[in-house]
């Protein structure tokens, strides 16, 4: 056993350290350090800095970009990019369709689409989830029916994340609806200016919009869009949804977060004066503190003990742990700008400092983390599944 | 950074899960042993010395074998999955640690040359009935031509009855002393009690006792006794961990094999999201009472009381929610003093309220926020 990481390990921390702190341009950085949404252009301009320096896409093999780095430096990687206030890759990119492609397209499609894919010069959007087919996912309805060298799609996709920027989009459609449910379903590439593809915008609770429907009407997409092989879509989905799960643990902006909120709170009290006096603040703030230290240990756990290739069994609890610690964060913001929360409407000439105003729609909007990525109940069947062995 | 075992400690944790699993082979074996003075079985604390393992933590000069917090804290997890009544933590640990850092060359390795070889078992009277735990006493030392005496009551003192040697904090000028007390000493009454999980406490009520300091006479040992309790409080969070791992597994296969409205207990979501939420708590425990002796082990000692205090804080939510929803999910039977998980949970409750509870060292933290931007676990 040993605390210390070790000199390279230590040496590489530094190196993304400097890297995240200087290298990603200071307007990005301060638009989410101001928990502010970032602009399309932002995101695109940030991870192309990261594409650039070569570490946009670090978990993809190395011949289309990715980096030989154990676990325990790509959790550094993720960890000090966050600390740093720097938007991570596009997930839809960097962990969903890109390495899917490589695992499993062809020589064909790797070279029309990966390097384009890691550095966002295409926007992915996500095209899986339906109206009816939610943490039951194979239940999907949207088919494919092959029409000469063309797939005709027809359907509906929803809660597609910022489906609104998407240049393409990868879905999951139902290509054999004669066999098992899991057994039908292909992974199809769609060009989102394609005709009889529609994209509606879904507002939401916090006033935003992020997410969107999809409406697929007689969609002809070319049979060279398929990757791999057809009705393999599901395993292919499986292998993605594994890797959204690794590093799903925000807990590099949740602790940056957090030391915002209690910086924020220093002069957050009646005229001015520290909220941090008041024991009942304090005491959450530590407790939380204390959580996210226990979080982010067992993250350090799973990656440091990971590297035979097999899941380390505590991986299930960061997206449960994690998803739950960063709305405690959204919710302890709210807490702290008291009366000032309400002022979510106010421009310029309020007195209302800009952090107060943003504390409720985050709070409503991070709703959602426990919810994606399968939601956590989800993910206490699987511990209670897979780790304790109950299996109803 | 690794927080896995090399071979010897995978080596030392088989032997002593060998040993104690033979030794409580049932809860119904350990009901037994605690039903009788001193409340352990004198034979496995012998079997537990000629392994070494008494003496883990100590210098070899000193008559123990060098080992560290790693060694520790395998001992006391095993010690934990059973629930053994022995004294690990407050005799080994605790009261041991105190000696090795502020006893004498000669009061070394007299005393931890003894409790090494299993013959002689020392106790920490620190707690008084109005201390709760503050780390200051109110029994007073006094001196008088080179003697000491010790006058006040200390209770409830873990181990106190029994104890082969009594260690006892007072005031001295300038802080806080240590001093050996021998159990034969004039003025002094122990009454010895049974605790709620099996365990024994006494009253100890010294009358003008003659006492020996430990170390340099009058020295204020105050920093040494923090340290000591750090050391312990993090083991106290590996026999925890030993125990909570237990309840959680009993939970499990009684959540799999009692039936109910002819179908296995499982088959209720209700049921196994709450054992699943056991496992998260599990461990996140795991996850801090791990780095803990790692900050122990070779990170800054000016880090110590606070990682041992975080330690203590997760470890009390998770053996509060683990220990209730261990008896929660069982039903009935897991009420019963026949049954194991009731003994686990009354142990869990036991660490928890020794040398502070979750509630004390979340006070303790939050009054250092203000210090720190992030909490950074490395070094």
């Amino acid at each position: 056993m040993k605390l210390q990481l070790s000199p390279e390990d230590a040496a590489f921390r530094e190196e993304m350290h400097a890297f995240f702190t200087t290298q990603i341009p200071q307007d990005i950085r301060e638009t989410v350090a101001a928990r502010r949404e970032l602009s399309k252009e932002q995101i695109v301009r940030s991870m192309q800095a990261m594409n650039a320096a070569g570490i946009a896409v670090p978990n993809w093999p190395v011949e289309w970009g990715g980096k030989d780095w154990t676990p325990l430096q790509r959790h550094i990687w993720h960890e000090e990019m966050q600390l740093a206030g720097v938007v991570p890759p596009l997930a839809f990119n960097a962990s969903m369709v890109g390495p899917v492609i490589a695992a499993f397209g062809s020589q064909e499609i790797k070279e029309r689409f990966l390097p384009k894919t890691a550095n966002l010069d295409i926007w992915w959007a996500q095209g899986f989830s339906e109206p009816d087919a939610g943490s039951d996912l194979a239940s999907l309805r949207t088919t494919a029916v092959k029409e000469g060298d063309e797939y005709v799609v027809n359907g509906q996709k929803t809660w597609t994340t910022l489906g609104q920027h998407g240049d393409w989009i990868f879905t999951l459609v139902r290509t054999d609806p004669t066999v098992k449910k899991q057994a039908g379903i292909s992974f199809l590439l769609i060009d989102m200016t394609s005709p009889g593809l529609t994209v509606r915008p879904i507002e939401l609770i916090d006033g935003s919009h992020e997410v969107n429907e999809v409406f697929f009407d007689n969609v002809r997409v070319p049979v060279s869009n398929l990757v791999g092989e057809e009705n393999k879509g599901w395993d292919y989905a499986k292998f993605l949804l594994g890797n959204e799960r690794v590093g799903v643990a925000p807990v590099g902006s949740t602790k940056r977060t957090l030391a915002q909120a209690k910086e924020y709170a220093r002069t957050a009290g009646p005229g001015g004066t520290s909220l941090l006096e008041d024991p009942l603040v304090a005491a959450e703030i530590a407790e939380l503190e204390n959580d996210l230290l226990a979080l982010e240990l067992t993250a350090l756990r799973v990656v440091a003990n990971s590297a035979d290739g097999k899941p380390h069994p505590a991986s299930s609890v960061l997206k449960l742990q994690g998803t739950v610690l960063q709305q405690a964060v959204t919710e302890l913001w709210v807490d702290l700008a008291g009366p000032n929360a309400l002022a979510t409407g106010a421009g310029e000439g309020s007195d209302v400092p800009d952090l107060a105003r943003t504390t409720t729609p985050n709070y409503l909007n991070y709703r959602k983390a426990s919810i994606y990525g399968g939601s956590n109940e989800v993910q206490r069947q699987i511990i209670a599944g897979t780790i304790l062995g109950l299996r109803g | 950074m690794d927080f896995t075992l090399d071979s010897e400690q995978t080596a030392l944790r088989d032997a002593v899960r060998g040993l104690l699993g033979k030794a409580y082979d049932s809860s119904e074996t350990r009901r037994q042993v605690t039903k009788t003075d001193p409340g352990w079985d004198e034979k496995t604390w012998q079997r537990l010395a000629e392994m070494g393992a008494l003496g883990l933590p100590f210098a070899e000069e000193d008559g123990g074998f060098g080992a560290g917090p790693v060694e520790v804290a395998i001992v006391a997890e095993e010690i934990g999955r059973v629930i053994a009544p022995e004294p690990y933590v407050e005799a080994v640990v605790l009261a041991g640690g105190l000696v090795a850092a502020a006893g004498t060359a000669e009061q070394r390795a007299e005393i931890l040359g003894a409790l090494a070889e299993g013959t002689l078992v020392p106790a920490f009277a620190h707690t008084e009935p109005a201390s709760r735990y503050s780390e200051t006493p109110t029994v007073t030392a006094t001196t008088s031509g080179g003697a000491w005496t010790l006058t006040g009551v200390k209770e409830p003192v873990l181990g106190g009855g029994r104890a082969d040697l009594l260690i006892v904090s007072a005031l001295v000028e300038g802080g806080t002393g240590l001093f050996l007390v021998q159990p034969d000493a004039a003025g002094l009454t122990r009454t010895s009690y049974s605790t709620f999980d099996g365990g024994r406490a006494a009253r100890v009520a010294l009358d003008a006792t003659p006492a020996t300091p430990l170390g340099a006479p009058g020295a204020d040992q105050s920093a040494v006794i923090a340290t000591a309790i750090a050391g312990a409080q993090i083991a106290y969070g590996h026999e925890s961990l030993g125990a909570m791992a237990f309840a959680l597994e009993t939970t499990t296969e009684y959540l799999k094999s009692r039936k109910q409205f002819g179908v296995p207990l499982m088959t209720f979501q209700a049921l196994t999201f709450r054992a699943a939420d056991m496992y998260v708590s599990l461990e996140l425990a795991r996850s801090t009472v791990t780095w803990a002796t790692l900050v122990q082990l070779d990170g800054d000692p000016a880090d110590l009381h606070e990682a041992a205090s975080r330690a203590k804080l997760q470890v009390s939510k998770a053996g509060r929610h683990i220990g209730q929803e261990a008896i929660q999910l069982h039903g009935g039977i897991g009420m019963t003093a026949e049954y194991s998980v009731g003994h686990y949970t009354s142990r869990l409750t036991a660490i928890d309220h020794a040398l502070g509870d979750g509630r004390h060292h979340l006070t303790a933290l939050s009054r250092t926020i203000d210090g720190h931007t992030i909490v950074d676990p490395l070094p």
